[in-house]
């Protein structure tokens, strides 16, 4: 099945809304449909014409080409299908998808991936804050799926995330696993300040010792964990991770956050 | 038919449709692997007793298991897919939770799933974790030599339980001998288990007993001190009569390793005083797998 492409046209001033382009609403529409589609600029609405050059694309993936960091929740809430960014993508990427894949050569913005059920998505540049988040006002962030990130990201990745996992090729921000319910995040670079605080439940996984970890933190020693072996196999398959299939299952343990459940995880990987 | 001189007879084996399941058990090294699949295959021969028919399927190189550590792959057969949970449970949690340096994993796919860690997972008191890998949820158990890893669920399918033939010698220790070589060849076979000790039975069963209390008793038509005595099927040159149970997760599988069984023990050969090969039927009434031994030997 042939998707289109959608080129954007001129230097956006407001913002975008591009969640009506799922893969799903644009297979069966032919070029003139989708040109006649209204999207939200701003807080006015367009046809999608106006914005941008739309082309059949002999791929399977929908091709969103964009320099502009103001297209928000490109792929949001879709089901299946191939959404390829070529460029960067505004907020909300991904926001709520419940499968296929999405993947972006760029950064992406704000609160990527948030509140996703399931899926892949992978950004190959950078990431803003709250990766993998919640949406606003919901008690649970990421529910399924998995997030790559080849650069770096952002504060609080995974705030509040329930399930899932997250790969993080370089260094994560401030509050990284903050309030993290359960689920895996990996970070191959280094954390910032106030690792993991609030965290009940899951796996923060890193290559290097955080700046700095909560007082409600204690140290559990160090292990050889066997599911490692397991995770490692998944994720080394991963364009820029396959470094993780030489790091041994040996890693300090830290447990927290005892302020609240206490059941979490900081597992810092010894080389 | 004779095969090196030894007759195979115009009979049948009565096989019966089982509810089966492939567990993957990983250790430290090969021998605490063994030690867990033996001990959790240990009285597991017969579901008239024990619940399960059980066995390690094979020895399992690094490069074949899930967590790259040696492993054993074991299966387990039952009469109902409750059966087979309530003893993988039982057997799990009793025989390798305990084992050090344990995991088990899943060692099939299908649609049909009974619990593996799922239940095991209390033992954790409430500091078991689980993490979902891919499409797989595993739990980690903490246990006093760290954790104990265990895949929450495993597939069933249904499978053929029940496949035999008997081998007539003229003394026990030739019965013996051709049969450790049939077990031998038929040991290196996928899909298959032979439940018993070693793989063979000396004490082969007839439906019922003149105990009231008994589901099953001697098989006296092959028992030599009851020749003269019972309506025996034995010849008086025969001395020694073993029996060889196949449990496969297809029909296929059944029958090829009767088909290798019986060739290894006809190697053996009259030469060898193995006389007769015959098989257990219960008239063919009960059993849906049918396995007749001239067509299996064709």
């Amino acid at each position: 099945m042939s998707m289109p492409s959608l080129k954007l046209r001129a230097v956006l001033n407001h913002r975008l809304d591009m969640s009506p382009f799922t893969p799903e609403f644009v297979a069966d529409k032919s070029a003139d449909e989708i040109a006649r589609t209204p999207i939200w600029l701003g807080n006015r609405q367009v046809d999608t014409g106006e914005l941008f050059e739309i082309r059949d694309n002999a791929s399977e993936s929908l091709l969103i080409q964009s320099e502009s960091d103001k297209l928000d929740m490109i792929g949001a809430a879709m089901k299946h299908g191939s959404i390829l960014v070529e460029g960067n993508a505004g907020a909300y990427l991904g926001r709520s998808m419940t499968g296929g894949e999405i993947r972006i050569n760029g950064n992406a913005g704000l609160a990527a991936g948030c509140a996703m059920r399931a899926g892949s998505l992978v950004i190959e540049g950078d990431a803003g804050d709250f990766l993998g988040g919640a949406l606003t006002g919901e008690r649970q962030g990421m529910r399924g799926g998995r997030i790559s990130v080849q650069g770096n990201c952002g504060d609080r990745v995974g705030d509040l995330m329930r399930r899932g996992t997250i790969l993080i090729g370089g260094n994560a921000g401030d509050f990284c696993a903050s309030r993290m319910v359960a689920g895996t995040i990996i970070v191959l670079g280094q954390c910032g300040r106030h690792t993991a605080s609030g965290m009940r439940r899951g796996s923060l996984i890193t290559a290097g010792k955080p700046t700095s970890l909560p007082a409600t933190f204690n140290r559990n020693g160090i292990h050889s964990l066997s599911f490692l072996t397991l995770l490692r196999q998944q994720i080394a398959s991963q364009t820029g991770f396959s470094g993780l299939s030489e790091i041994a299952n040996e890693v300090e343990r830290w447990v927290g956050d005892l302020s609240c459940d206490g059941r979490g995880e900081i597992l810092i990987l010894q080389s | 038919m004779i095969i090196n001189g030894t007759q195979i007879e115009e009979t049948f084996a009565e096989a019966f449709g089982m509810s089966a399941t492939r567990i993957i058990i990983t250790a430290i090294d090969a021998k605490w692997a063994r030690i867990a699949g033996e001990t959790m295959t240990g009285f597991a021969t017969s579901v008239i007793g024990c619940g399960v028919e059980a066995g390690i399927e094979t020895e399992l190189h690094p490069t074949q298991t899930p967590d790259g550590r040696h492993g054993v792959s074991v299966l387990l057969f039952a009469m109902s897919g409750k059966a087979l949970a309530k003893q993988l449970e039982t057997r799990v949690g009793q025989c390798v939770l305990t084992c050090p340096t344990t995991a088990v994993f899943s060692g099939m796919q299908g649609e049909k799933q009974i619990p593996l860690g799922k239940n095991l997972r209390y033992f954790g008191d409430g500091y078991q974790i689980s993490k979902q890998i891919g499409e797989k949820r595993y739990w980690r158990v903490p246990v006093m030599d760290g954790e104990f890893l265990c895949e929450e669920s495993v597939a069933r399918t249904s499978a053929v339980g029940g496949g035999n033939f008997l081998v007539l010698a003229n003394h026990q220790q030739q019965a013996l001998t051709a049969c450790e070589k049939a077990i031998a060849e038929m040991g290196k076979l996928p899909n298959v288990i032979m439940p018993f000790p070693g793989g063979i039975v000396r004490s082969g069963s007839k439906v019922g007993s003149k105990y009231k209390s008994l589901m099953a008793s001697t098989n006296d038509a092959y028992c030599p001190t009851l020749r003269g005595l019972v309506n025996s099927n034995l010849d008086n040159d025969i001395g020694g009569v073993m029996e060889i149970v196949i449990n496969g997760l297809t029909e296929a599988d059944v029958r090829q390793a009767t088909r290798i069984g019986i060739t290894a023990v006809c190697e053996v050969g009259a030469a060898g005083g193995i006389k007769r090969i015959s098989a257990g039927n219960y008239g063919g009434k009960l059993g849906q797998f049918h396995f007749h031994l001239r067509e299996v030997m064709a």
